[in-house]
């Protein structure tokens, strides 16, 4: 049995969709990331979970129960809002202790459990201090500890990490990886940060305009990606629109042929998804794909080439090439040829190309 | 930049200078030794304060004043309260008619509102077959409406300026809605409700336009015992009763800063 779970979950404002059934099945002890553009929908999902938006279609089950007409105080999950949301004329015990005195749990329990879940985000010797008193990242465990000591069935997560530094945003994300785990929470994350997912994550949900996408692990979406919007959500690609054209090719849009998988490829137009980082590039003409440089943009430990093939540009991501090898000063306009691996390049359905999943 | 910068000060000042010189002058006018007032002054004197306690018409004017004000205060302060968390987070269709409506004693002069209440209540005193006018009850109910609009405006002030999500947050902890008002909403509106406390105080404490219709024998406001001793002296006694009253709201106002800072409200 499933410790969370969404069937068919929509919602629609007049006659904008938010959300379209989304179908979900959460693991005990599992984190799941929601991930996609801003305005997918992936909050109001969580917000669904969490009881505050009412489906127009569609069920919450936790547990096995069916909570969809709860009202949120009476489901059991412990959330972190993005903006925190700490309670400001309470102290930081006062804030933690807040739950477990809904639960009517004693005094004594009580006193313990805060005590424990401030050690476990290391803020015990700032119990007695108020919201204010503390900067952003404490503001932050105090909000994780407050949601995890009750214990939530489900513990949900709206953008944690959005409102930290760069630096402080990998720590707490470890941390509250390592929490999540050690508790065994049942966890949905809401994130725009595809790094933020793939690094926390047991399971991705792609979202885009209402819909889930794809549902798998980091790998699956990024070594085969359902769709062009996942492809060029996780991480980055080349997505060039054409059509396969016989056996282990594919004609583009633009002209040029290049060699890719048509395994069980769609027929008629298609988008083929090809990785920078598969890409060999060699210089001068020879066997493959020839084009011509014309860009080279050095970038430390990396150095990223676009390749025009005739109309078609790729981009070609690489380690910087030391002094002394071949591909070291390589200038705009020279010739050069791509090779890659014809199971590197996957087909995936034509479908219009949103602007924000272009590498 | 620095004679536009000069004139720009000296407009400020000038607005300061404007709005303050009727307080200054009265404070300055109830020491004046001489009956009429004049300048320049024959001397100085704190026989107008003395004469002022000794009237019994001021002293028990005060007193009404504030037992009404504390009343209506005590009254209107919550019903306005609930009245702003209705119309800012509830869903009740005509909100905004509400909102204007509320808001409505303070565009209405304060001597057609008394009038109008003065007629309603002959006729309800047919009604109840009771006193309704010259009562502390009519007084009070009077009153209650010259407090709700400043609680609606500076409750719904702040009432907007929270984050929702602290609210979400406490309900998402298993807070039921009233739980969720008690011990995290109403604390946050403190500054509000406390603001809005004083400034209803003081206009039900120095009203006379509205009370002047509504109060009956023996039971008169401040104000209006100022306006009926008017009518027959002027010396500066009265000036000695403005001055008092002057300092004891300034005292309200620093008392009150000190807890809640207003400027933040307001």
């Amino acid at each position: 049995m499933a410790s969370l779970q969404l069937d068919g979950l929509s919602k629609r404002y007049g006659t904008t969709t938010a959300v379209e059934r989304v179908d979900l099945a959460v693991a005990q002890g599992e984190l799941i990331a929601l991930l996609g553009p801003s305005g997918c929908g992936k909050t109001t999902t969580l917000r669904m979970v969490a009881g505050f938006v009412a489906p127009s279609a569609g069920r919450v089950l936790i547990g096995g129960k069916d909570v969809t007409r709860l009202p949120p105080h009476a489901r059991d999950t412990g959330m972190v809002f993005q903006s925190y949301a700490l309670f400001p004329h309470m102290t930081v015990a006062e804030n933690t202790a807040f739950g477990l005195e809904m639960r009517k749990v004693g005094r004594a329990e009580r006193e313990t459990r805060v005590a424990e879940a401030l050690r476990l985000v290391r803020l015990s010797h700032l119990a007695e201090r108020l919201p204010r008193q503390l900067s952003g990242g404490q503001q932050q465990r105090v909000a994780l500890a407050r949601a995890l000591v009750i214990n939530p069935a489900v513990f949900l997560l709206d953008e944690p990490l959005s409102n930290l530094d760069a630096k402080l945003r990998a720590e707490v994300r470890l941390e509250i990886r390592m929490l999540q785990r050690r508790l065994g929470l049942t966890t949905l994350f809401v994130t725009h940060d595809q790094e933020e997912a793939l690094t926390m994550a047991d399971r991705l949900v792609v979202m885009d305009h209402g819909r889930v996408r794809q549902i798998g692990s980091a790998e699956a979406l990024y070594e085969a990606p359902a769709d062009a919007f996942v492809a060029g959500f996780i991480g980055r690609c080349n997505l060039v629109p054409g059509a396969p054209e016989g056996e282990g090719q594919f004609r583009a849009e633009r002209g040029s042929l290049l060699p890719c998988d048509t395994a069980n490829a769609p027929r008629g137009p298609a988008i083929l998804a090809l990785r920078p980082e598969r890409i060999a590039l060699s210089r001068g003409t020879g066997a493959g794909v020839a084009g011509r440089a014309v860009a080279v943009t050095y970038l430390g430990a990396q150095c990223e080439w676009r390749v025009d093939l005739g109309g078609t540009v790729l981009v070609v991501t690489g380690a910087a090439p030391p002094p002394g090898s071949p591909l070291h000063g390589l200038a705009p306009g020279e010739p050069v040829t791509l090779n890659w691996p014809a199971s590197a390049a996957r087909l995936l359905p034509a479908e219009t190309l949103d602007d924000d999943a272009q590498p | 930049m620095a004679a536009r910068r000069l004139l720009f000060r000296g407009a400020v000042l000038g607005a300061y200078a404007l709005i303050l010189a009727p307080v200054l002058s009265v404070i300055v006018i109830s020491v004046f030794r001489q009956e009429i007032v004049s300048f320049p002054p024959e001397g100085l004197t704190l026989r107008w304060y003395a004469n002022a306690f000794e009237k019994r018409e001021f002293a028990r004017g005060f007193v009404e004043s504030l037992k009404v004000a504390l009343l209506a205060t005590a009254i209107g302060v919550p019903v306005g309260t609930a009245a702003a968390y209705g119309i800012i987070r509830g869903r009740l269709p005509g909100r905004g008619v509400l909102n204007t409506l509320l808001l409505g004693p303070l565009a209405i002069p304060g001597v057609v509102t008394g009038t109008a209440l003065y007629l309603f209540y002959v006729r309800a005193e047919f009604w109840v077959d009771d006193d309704i006018k010259g009562t502390l009850a009519g007084l009070v109910a009077a009153h209650v409406l010259l407090t709700i609009p400043w609680t609606v405006r500076l409750v719904s002030a702040t009432l907007t300026g929270l984050d929702r999500s602290i609210e979400e947050a406490a309900s998402n902890l298993g807070a039921p809605p009233f739980t969720v008002f008690r011990r995290v909403t109403l604390p946050m509106l403190r500054p509000g409700v406390v603001a809005a406390s004083l400034f209803s105080f003081i206009q039900s404490f120095e009203n006379l336009e509205l009370t002047l219709l509504l109060v009956g024998p023996g039971r008169t406001t401040l104000p209006v015992a100022m306006l009926n001793y008017l009518e027959f002296r002027v010396d500066p006694t009265l000036a000695a009763v403005a001055t008092i009253q002057i300092l004891l709201v300034t005292a309200l106002m620093l008392t009150t800063d000190r807890f809640v800072k207003l400027s933040r409200v307001v």
